[in-house]
């Protein structure tokens, strides 16, 4: 559990690392709304470079992007393979009864693969390099334009970066008690999956105790300290937008205009 | 039986930038049948150092030999469930254990899982929960409905109920009361010197170390920095404080008598100790009372 690298922050002080958390998140839903439009080799060989040159810019080793990809192997394989077996046109391969592989499946198959792994790509560098309490913030700064239709922009807020903060804490205990359980003679990952899932018992009723038991003690404490949820809260972490966020967002939407120009190329 | 490390060095998260090495070159023995105390500051690898005892965490480096087994890195995580029955480890704050309906039910959760019948594992939680004081009518009570003390004792009769030949605790007396904390300490020392098990305790109590313990292992920074009795162990007071650890409270208690003409030699570490060499030393004749 602890060799789990995806969606996790990596400490460091790169030029992705100090941008502000409001425009990694925009740089982000540019990128992946661009994505799905790319739809020839320019396309994306443009989206690769931007985002190996972002990767880069972060300054985080590129075995750490790999270690993140692993879990998510089953993932993608498992589409890829659907997608070559079901997509149909083009050139006949191989056929079998409904399965077959032809000329087009197979592209398609490569497209989504690399459309999957340029997502899962940038998202691993959103959070590889911007705290999960920075994404709270951002998003909810970025939601600010809600409230004026009475969207509760400040409690979305506030369980974002409560549960974001207990991620790492239940991790941990969900391991702690696993090792309890190993202890006494639980055998996870063997045996039938009857079997698997008995196991899982032991393991989430003690979670599910302690997380409420928290959930409760964290309200007590939050009340204790004089906690409102309300409209003039201010911030201990400000948000500040420099030239550099202005340059990146730029730099980001020519990436989209010249993705969608490059599309006509077919 | 005996429990050796050999040269352990083990890391958290390797290959990661989280990577932190929490043992460093640990060689120790854990002698059969014995009482063994492992000190040191927090942070100091004790919790990591007693996962190794029955192969929940595999040596990064080096080799763990449990019994007749060897633990290193390559060893493959089948198998291991007999470790698992000869060495029972109760963890720190080990009432988030608990899930069954029944503290009875939790108790026998172990033996069962070992094979026992579901009959026997049910004669073994009830000796077990004998075993650390619990009222037979809390037995049909949900473990959820229990105060702290009482959860925590549930979770060591858990432990007890696998019947293993070595028995790891640890701070199992953290957050308990004076009572609580004497019972827990006798039954250990009941378990060791009538049933020759094989005591592991992390402990910050150096009166429970002094009172109880044959062995010490100190522990700081991930390595092992002493080894002894804690007669050895606890000789020098300031390497104690330079390691963030204190003496035992009767040796502190002579330690400050030194300072005002008595004289200790050996330095006692329990009031029986203390007491022993004090009485002599008292300008007080039979009956005379200062007034
Ligand atoms: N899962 C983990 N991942 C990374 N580092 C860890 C992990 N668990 C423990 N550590 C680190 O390893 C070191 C030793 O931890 P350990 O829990 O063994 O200490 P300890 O001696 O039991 O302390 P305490 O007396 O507070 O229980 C600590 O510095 C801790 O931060
Ligand atoms: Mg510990």
């Amino acid at each position: 559990m602890n060799n789990f690298m995806f969606g996790r922050y990596i400490p460091g002080n790169s030029w992705v690392h100090r941008l502000d958390p409001r425009a990694k998140l925009l740089l982000c839903f540019i990128y992946i709304g661009v994505v799905f439009f790319a739809n020839n080799f320019w396309t994306y060989l443009l989206l690769t470079v931007v985002l190996l040159g972002s990767i880069i810019l972060a300054a985080v080793p590129a075995r750490i992007f790999i270690r993140g990809l692993r879990p998510l192997f089953w993932l993608l394989l498992f589409t890829v393979v659907i997608q070559i077996f079901f997509g149909a046109g083009g050139h006949v391969y191989w056929q079998w009864g409904v399965f077959s592989i032809t000329h087009d499946g197979l592209v398609s198959a490569g497209l989504i693969l690399m459309r999957f792994v340029l997502i899962i790509l940038i998202s691993t560098l959103l959070t590889f390099t911007t705290q999960p309490l920075a994404i709270a913030d951002g998003i909810e700064s970025l939601l600010n334009p809600l409230r004026k239709v009475h969207f509760p922009v400040a409690t979305l807020a506030l369980m974002l970066s409560l549960s974001l903060r207990f991620v790492p804490t239940l991790m941990d205990e969900a391991t702690k008690i696993m090792n309890a359980q190993r202890s006494r003679g639980v055998d996870f990952g063997s045996g039938g999956l009857r079997q698997q899932i008995k196991t899982i018992v032991p393991i989430l009723i003690p979670l599910f105790v302690n997380a409420f038991q928290r959930a409760v003690d964290i309200s007590i404490a939050m009340e204790a300290r004089g906690y409102r949820d309300g409209e003039n809260r201010t911030k201990y972490r400000q948000l500040k937008w420099r030239s550099a966020d202005t340059i990146s967002l730029v730099g980001f939407v020519i990436m989209a205009g010249l993705v969608i120009a490059l599309r006509q190329l077919t | 039986m005996e429990i050796s490390f050999d040269k352990v060095g083990f890391w958290y998260q390797p290959g990661t930038p989280f990577a932190f090495q929490a043992l460093k070159d640990v060689s120790l023995t854990i002698p059969s049948g014995q009482f063994t105390a492992v000190i040191g500051h927090t942070g100091s690898g004790k919790s990591t150092l007693i996962q190794h005892l029955n192969a929940l965490l595999k040596p990064t480096t080096g080799r763990v030999l449990i019994g007749d087994r060897t633990i290193d890195a390559k060893t493959s995580n089948k198998h291991l469930k007999p470790l698992r029955k000869t060495v029972g480890i109760v963890f720190q704050f080990p009432e988030n254990q608990l899930f069954e309906e029944t503290v009875l039910k939790d108790i026998a959760f172990g033996p069962q899982n070992f094979g026992v019948t579901s009959q026997a594992a049910t004669e073994m939680a009830q000796q077990a929960a004998k075993q650390v004081g619990l009222a037979d009518e809390l037995l049909t009570r949900s473990p959820f409905e229990l105060s702290g003390g009482q959860m925590r004792r549930v979770a060591i009769a858990g432990v007890l109920a696998l019947r293993p030949d070595v028995l790891v605790l640890d701070e199992p007396t953290a957050g308990l009361d004076p009572r609580g904390r004497r019972d827990v300490m006798t039954l250990v020392t009941k378990l060791q010197r009538e049933q020759q098990m094989t005591i592991v305790l992390i402990t910050h109590q150096m009166d429970d170390v002094a009172r109880y313990a044959q062995n010490v292992v100190v522990m700081a920074k991930g390595a092992v920095v002493k080894q002894g009795t804690p007669q050895t162990v606890f000789s020098d007071a300031n390497w104690l404080a330079d390691h963030q650890l204190a003496l035992p409270s009767a040796a502190e208690f002579a330690a400050q008598l030194s300072q005002h003409g008595f004289h200790f030699d050996p330095l006692p570490l329990t009031e029986e100790a203390l007491v022993a060499q004090l009485a002599p030393q008292l300008p007080l004749k039979g009956g005379q009372h200062n007034e």
